[in-house]
């Protein structure tokens, strides 16, 4: 692939008064028919075409979203990349979505601006210490860059945060994963869509699923809100949303989707460069190149796809930031939001083929997605485009449910944000 | 952020002072040790999960700890209505239950 | 040169001078100013430099739209970053700070920039510092070059309030419509609060005193509508406050500043600073008004150059004339009154009006005034360095935003501009309402009545209703409506309120004012000033096919910022859709989200920080731990004793010390926090066998039972003691943790499932305390407290249960064991248990008694390899992966909750993991809880795991370390069990460091309970 994204093309496009730049991705209008069709033009689904079409030679993509391109979670999350979890089925498939972050930018020749500021997990009771211990351990025999840390050397790197004995709930230790970071999230999605689109892929935008056509047990295609698409195999990607999606199959999916809240103070000059996350407490908060910090807060508790939660979260939150970090308490919250998120019962993904042939799902990743977007494109493209779950997704199928061969990520893991 | 009815206090009051229960009428096999896995599994695991109109169960968790439905619409929030568990059993029966 | 116009009808108090300083120089100022009105009448313009390129900024605003005076206030624990000047209220001896400009304001480094910005256009960090290895340098710099103020350095001194209301009518905005609407609700004896953010109530009036409405002028009807409200005892008037949010179903939160205006020596310690106000309204006015909004134009982000109604606002409200020869620009009429006004105070006011034919009347009475109107055209490019000198002016095409002819240079020290009123809908916006754009008002506003329905009217400027007498008449047909909504009448007939407006003209409908060059050719065109995006930056996006709104937002930070975007984003969208060649609404806005203006995060906390974070909850023996030096734990919200110090010992031998006195003679342990539900009614049985794995049909009263509660996933999820009271009534014990879990779920299957089961559940955790009185000697210590009681091993068996009264006391007492021993649990009357607790010490005095905390409780059980849910299970471990069939009855009727689920295959299936001793082959070697169980000690990464150890302990009873785990197939692999299959010996591996263990049973003590039976 060309690299045409540089320090020299800034330059000579500069001299031209930039002018000169093309599409970052091509917008297409939808043909009748494709090899496969992408529903949900987020980070995910725009990786699992750009995968489909780099690896696997799948050159009749298109992406199909119902809104604008990267406008669901990955245009509202907080960012925050790691893979320092507990069972090793998911500890594995987010190290290799890390794996590839850590090239990310240099592959899609897009600066996905991958920060590798490392997360501390904190612990503040027993029981705390013991899951980390547990986790800690269980990352390093997986290769998982992982430490324990105890208050002192959690004080020495990050000194703004309260460690005081006095504390409500004093912190005790905390985990910590230095090649963890934080991205700059529209980035990804354009980034995967530009070099997407130079392979050939459709991204068409402003075109809803409505319908779905089945025929013998297989997908035919897709009833859109621009006409009927026809499709060999369909992969959804559409994260909050899929419930909607796989009711049109006739596939019941074991995902509530809830509003999940985040916000960001107003910019300041660097003050925290690490990433922090409690769980006992409920807040996690990292700061973003512009000097933001970058606040997530707890889902709410009750079902709901209006990108909009209850205001006593972000209180809670704010409180729960300032019990860390009692030195916030004067700066100011700039912007909240929300986005939806799609939880499972065992807080882990959903990476599955279904019952319909041809028809697959990549959904269920709570509040943990965006961190897997490269990983996740890349095991999905390949589960659809050899019709078989690449061995790191074989785990995250949707069997699972009736069998009972949960990952439970809830058990003792760390915050799954 | 919801304000509630509770049916049973007659009373309507802040979310906070609510849990939420997930889905309503969610059907617990008669005879779990005769279904099959995928039975079971659909019973346990799976959801309707609409967007748009749910009917939903909310425990009164600071109030009078009673159970009650509410019919709510997850696109908007806007809130139909609220009913005991029996009452509200008429009504969603009455429209023909989980579409 | 800004200056100092005093004249009467400002609002600041010439006869109170304040004196405050601006980096480090000092300045006066009055009683009345804002940081940024005080800054311009000393003639201080530059306050900073721009995010990217660092070019000179000054004020552009009056208020919460200023995108650039960002400054630190004060220091030390005191600070704040990011205030904006002009929002920031003049108190004597205040101290503010730029927050960029560096090293100096004059020398910055970022303005060496400037002249490669056309190669750092939006966007240009996506297409450049590739390189991974410097990437993380070059991102080091841009850090360090981003960002505005400093985050504190110390705590916060300060505290804040919350506070939850219900309103009848809730006001948002307190100028002409929002004064009226309040009190046209107020008369009509409606309950009313009106918010407004600034110091005082009038809004747009404030800085136009002389326009007449009602017969006077604004300042005279200003103070007697606010007279009446003040009388009227169901209205309040809350200034200072900003309604920032809005949420579902009327929920309006607004701040209030209760301090912040207040010199530093009189702010009240014992006073919040701020305190949010969370109010559920019947009915919302939203009575906001509208942000004027500039023209974009070259070069218009110079100091000098503000919008047309921050100069009117700074000359009228504040006394301060921006400066003496002041060219003003417009599309509309909005700009005349302030034209007039600035050149009544004997300014040079040239007036570029961009349409061919001005309002006739509004130009009539500028040429009384002396105001030089320039009709047809517009001004190209501002000219000047550090502040404005003059401004290029074009000659107009008449119908299409283009130049159609060169128009001279005019030397001025002062710009303002006016592209027509933004309405701020914000709102109106944050639950999901949608603004819609009138092309007639050229702008995005929302309608009156639209959203009546959910309670929510709107009234004023936010509906494009411009003009004063239209919005006037407006709000009082709006608020009959409201008051009829509620039932009642208007307390009078409404009446006309004539104002001196003359009748409005369109507006021109042009955003970008041309140069005659292509977008990206001429000067700098700014449309965001805080984040330094340009219209060619937006051309660019577009270019890119960054198309989408959302897109164009994202890719070039336009609204991104800390003003919001209330100036920028009307026309960023305008720009975009010409470009596009769309509509705007085609284009449609970006989402609104809270907050309107910034909150601060210690009044969004409220009350909920440090000691008030979270509740603790005590024990009623609480005092008595204390006391003995004991060191709490935090398990969930209780605080527990974890171990007792005596002098000069260390954890460890406290918890030795205390092991081997329950051992080898009595302890006595707080166990009031284990959750207790009081169950009662016909069918209580057939309840418990349905939620516990076990059968409850027949345990007699008098007898207690261990339960296991699953999940329907078949996993555990609480276990506990229940006892049998009568055949009606049992009480169940939960774990601390899951107590309120607990609780609920047995409500839900109650009430949801099995209605018809007669059930009646009560929490009583808080009404028992439990004192468990432990060890060979429990029995002599309890006899000492309680003779009617028989407690004879003949009578009182183990996981009996008596009634009777202890040290005076009514009791109930329970022999259940979780160590081990002989041990009596004694449950009183919470408010007894502080007493009980004391006289069971003292009883036991001549034992040597010894309290023990949640460390040897922990040990002692382990010893005996009994469970605890959450650190030995955590999820997924069902009964017979406890190896706990015992407490599994599969023969009851009802298939009880999470039986079904076994029957799964995987659940059912081979190569579980489950619970078993570990024996360390060095007895000295304490495992880590968390160590994880491996094959072989050299296998390479990754390597498999077999499970982790739950549960590790140096045991003083064995004298050697002793740990529970979860094993992949561990009951097999026992070496004491007769279903080994000789693979007991396992690694157990702890950050770098490998044990030898030993797989084993999980009962190291007493396996036949000889101790407990005793």
């Amino acid at each position: 692939m060309k690299k045409d994204y540089s320090l020299w093309s800034l330059f000579t496009k500069g001299l031209k008064h930039n002018e000169g730049w093309d599409p970052a991705w091509r917008s297409a209008d939808p043909k009748p028919s494709y090899n496969v069709v992408i529903v949900g033009a987020g980070g995910h689904g725009l990786a699992t075409a750009y995968y489909l079409a780099k690896e696997h030679g799948v050159r009749d993509i298109a992406v199909i979203e119902k809104g604008y391109l990267g406008g669901g979670n990955t245009a509202r999350n907080t960012t925050i990349v790691r893979s320092n979890y507990l069972w090793d089925e998911a500890t594995m498939l987010y190290e290799h979505a890390l794996k590839l972050w850590e090239g990310l930018t240099e592959d899609l020749n897009f600066n996905v601006m991958f920060s590798q500021r490392g997360v501390f997990n904190l612990g503040h009771t027993l029981q705390d210490m013991r899951d980390i211990e547990r986790r800690v351990n269980a990352n390093v025999l997986n290769g998982i860059d992982a430490q324990m840390l105890d208050t002192a050397e959690v004080k020495r790197m990050i000194p703004i945060l309260n460690t005081s004995k006095n504390a409500r709930y004093p912190v005790l230790g905390a985990s910590y994963q230095p090649r963890a970071g934080v991205a700059r999230h529209d980035a990804v999605a354009w980034g995967f869509a530009r070099a997407a689109s130079k392979y050939g892929v459709d991204i068409v935008e402003n075109c809803e699923v409505i319908g779905m056509d089945l025929a013998g047990g297989r997908i035919q295609g897709l009833q859109t809100s621009r006409g009927f698409i026809r499709a060999e195999r369909v992969g959804c990607v559409a994260s909050g949303h899929s419930s909607v999606l796989a009711k049109m199959a006739g596939i019941r999916l074991p995902i509530d989707s809830h509003p999940l809240q985040a916000f960001v103070s107003e910019s300041m000059k660097p003050v925290l460069d690490t990433i922090v996350m409690s769980n006992a407490v409920h807040g996690y908060a990292s700061q973003s190149d512009k000097g933001e910090l970058v606040i997530g807060a707890g889902i709410d508790h009750y079902t709901s796809y209006t990108q909009r939660g209850s205001p006593h979260i972000i209180e809670h939150t704010a409180a729960a930031i300032i019990e860390l970090f009692p030195i916030f308490s004067r700066v100011r919250m700039n912007r909240q939001w929300g986005g939806i998120v799609d939880t499972t019962p065992d807080a882990c993904p959903i990476i599955s083929k279904t019952k319909v042939k041809g028809l697959y799902f990549n959904c269920g990743w709570g509040t943990g997605g965006f961190k897997a977007t490269p990983g996740s494109g890349n095991v999905f493209a390949h589960t659809i485009a050899k019709d078989d779950p690449h061995p790191l997704n074989k785990a995250f199928s949707l069997d699972r449910f009736s069998t009972g061969h949960l990952i439970d990520e809830h058990g003792a893991a760390a915050v799954a944000h | 952020m919801f304000v509630l009815f509770c049916p049973h206090c007659q009373e309507k009051r802040e979310e906070e002072e609510f849990g939420y229960g997930g889905e309503a009428f969610r059907v617990r096999p008669s005879t779990p040790d005769t279904v099959d896995d995928e039975t079971w599994g659909d019973y346990l695991f799976m959801r309707s999960n609409p967007k748009g109109w749910n009917w939903e169960l909310w425990s009164h968790a600071t109030g009078c700890r009673k159970f009650f439905v509410v019919k709510r619409n997850t696109a908007t929030n806007a809130i139909a209505g609220s009913w005991t568990l029996a009452e509200g059993r008429k009504v969603y029966d009455a429209e023909g239950g989980a579409q | 040169m800004s200056h100092r116009v005093k004249h009467s009808g400002a609002r600041v108090d010439f006869d109170r001078p304040l004196a405050f300083s601006f980096d480090g120089k000092s300045y006066g100022g009055y009683a009345g100013d804002t940081l940024a009105s005080a800054l311009l009448a000393n003639g201080v313009r530059m306050l900073g430099r721009s995010f990217k390129y660092g070019r000179p900024r000054g004020i552009v605003g009056a208020g919460p739209e200023e995108p650039n005076a960002l400054t630190q206030v004060e220091t030390g624990a005191a600070t704040i970053p990011n205030l904006k000047a002009t929002q920031v209220e003049l108190y004597d001896g205040l101290i503010a700070r730029r927050t960029t400009g560096w090293p100096t304001l004059d020398f910055d480094l970022k303005s060496l920039c400037g002249p490669f910005s056309r190669f750092m256009p939006a966007g240009f960090y996506y297409k450049t510092f590739q390189n991974r290895t410097l990437w993380p340098r070059f991102e080091h710099i841009i850090r360090q070059a981003a960002g505005y103020g400093s985050a504190p350095e110390e705590a916060d001194a300060d505290t804040y309030d919350h506070r939850h209301r219900h309103a009848e009518v809730v006001v948002v905005g307190g100028g002409a419509c929002g004064l009226l609407a309040a009190l046209d609700a107020g008369r009509a004896g409606l309950q009313v609060i009106l918010f407004d953010e600034q110091n005082e109530m009038g809004g747009w009036l404030l800085s136009s005193p002389n326009t007449v409405i009602g017969g006077e002028p604004a300042a005279q009807w200003l103070k007697t509508i606010i007279a009446e409200l003040r009388s009227l005892p169901n209205v309040e008037m809350l200034t200072r406050t900003s309604a920032f949010a809005l949420h579902d179903m009327n929920l309006i939160v607004a701040v209030e500043q209760l301090q912040d205006h207040l010199p530093l020596a009189e702010r009240s310690e014992t006073k919040p600073r701020q305190r949010l106000h969370r109010v559920r309204a019947d009915r919302i006015i939203l009575a906001s008004g509208a942000i004027e909004r500039p023209l974009v134009f070259g070069n218009n982000d110079l100091p000098g150059i503000l919008t047309a109604s921050a100069l009117t606002t700074y000359l009228n409200r504040y006394g301060v004339g921006v400066g003496k020869r002041v060219v003003l620009q417009t599309s509309n009429d909005y700009a005349y009154q302030g034209a007039c006004d600035l050149a009544n105070s004997g300014c040079s006011v040239v007036l570029v009006d961009t349409r061919m034919r001005p309002n006739t009347a509004w130009e009539q009475r500028a040429h009384v005034a002396g105001v030089d109107v320039r009709p047809g055209y517009g001004v190209a490019a501002a000219q000047g360095g550090r502040a404005v000198k003059g401004v290029k002016l074009v000659k107009l095409d008449a119908d299409r935003n283009v130049m159609s002819g060169e128009g001279p240079t005019v030397e001025c020290d002062a710009v303002g501009s006016s592209g027509g009123l933004s309405p701020t809908v914000h709102l109106y916006c944050h639950d999901g309402g949608r603004p819609y754009w009138d092309e007639e008002k050229l702008a995005f506003v929302v309608s009156a009545t639209g959203r009546a329905a959910a309670g929510i009217y709107c009234v004023g400027s936010i509906t494009g209703t411009f003009g004063l007498q239209a919005a006037l008449a407006q709000t009082q047909q709006t608020v009959g409506e409201v008051i009829a909504s509620f039932g009642k009448a208007p307390a009078q007939e409404t009446r006309k309120i004539e104002t001196d407006e003359p009748e409005a003209t369109p507006a021109r409908r042009i955003f970008r004012v041309p140069d005659g060059k292509a977008e990206g050719h001429g000067q700098k065109a700014f449309v965001d000033f805080q984040n330094d995006v340009s219209a060619a930056d937006i051309h660019l996006a577009i270019r890119e096919n960054y198309r989408s709104i959302e897109h164009i937002k994202r890719y070039t930070a336009l609204g991104f910022g800390t003003d919001q975007g209330k100036l920028s984003n009307v026309n960023g969208f305008a720009i975009a859709a010409d470009a596009l060649s769309k509509s705007i609404p085609e284009v449609g806005t970006t989402t609104y989200r809270p907050a309107y203006s910034p909150v601060t995060f210690g009044t969004l906390a409220g009350p909920h920080e440090g000691d008030t974070f979270e509740p603790r909850r005590y024990t009623a023996m609480h005092a008595s731990h204390v006391a003995r030096g004991a060191v709490f734990e935090n398990v969930g919200q209780w605080l527990r004793p974890q171990y007792f110090l005596k002098p000069g010992e260390d954890q460890e031998a406290a918890i030795r010390r205390e092991c081997v006195a329950t051992r080898r003679s009595v302890g006595l342990m707080d166990a009031s926090t284990l959750g207790k539900i009081d169950i009662q009614g016909k069918n209580v049985r057939e309840f418990l066998n349905r939620v516990y794995a076990n059968a409850w049909t027949q345990l007699a009263p008098g007898k207690c039972r261990y339960g296991l509660m699953l999940d329907e996933n078949g996993m555990v999820m609480d276990d506990g003691v229940t006892a049998c009271i009568s055949d009606e009534h049992f009480v169940m014990t939960t774990t601390t943790g899951g107590a309120a879990r607990v609780m609920s779920w047995l409500e839900n299957w109650h009430q949801t499932e099995w209605p018809d089961l007669d059930v009646y559940m009560t929490s009583v955790t808080d009404h028992w305390a439990t004192a468990a009185v432990v060890g060979p000697k429990s029995r002599q210590v309890l006899e000492k407290l309680c003779s009617d009681i028989d407690l004879s091993p003949g009578s009182f068996k183990f996981m009996d249960w008596r009634e009777g009264t202890v040290a005076g006391v009514p009791a109930r007492v329970f022999r259940i064991s979780f160590s081990g021993e002989l041990a009596f649990e004694v449950n009183v009357d919470a408010s007894y248990g502080h007493h009980v607790w004391e006289a069971l010490m003292e009883a036991g005095a001549e034992f040597g008694i010894t309290p023990y905390g949640t460390d040897a409780m922990h040990l002692l059980r382990a010893e005996k390899g009994f469970i605890i849910v959450g650190q030995d299970t955590d999820g997924s471990m069902t009964p017979f992966d406890l190896d706990m069939a015992w407490a599994v009855s599969m023969k009851k009727p009802f298939s009880f909750i999470g039986k079904r689920s076994f029957a799964r295959s995987d659940t059912a299936g081979p190569n579980r993991k489950q619970l078993v001793g570990l024996l360390t082959d060095d007895p000295s070697v304490v495992l880590a809880e968390g160590a994880q169980i491996i094959e072989r000690p050299d296998a390479s990464l990754p390597v498999a795991m077999l499970g982790h150890v739950t549960s590790s302990y140096f045991s003083p009873e064995l004298n050697r370390s002793i740990a529970m785990a979860v094993v992949r197939d561990g009951i097999q692999r026992r070496s004491d069990d007769s279903r080994k299959a000789g693979r007991d010996v396992l690694f157990a591996y702890s950050r770098g460091t490998t044990h030898k263990v030993k797989v084993v049973s999980p009962v190291f003590v007493d396996p036949k309970g000889e101790r407990q039976n005793g």
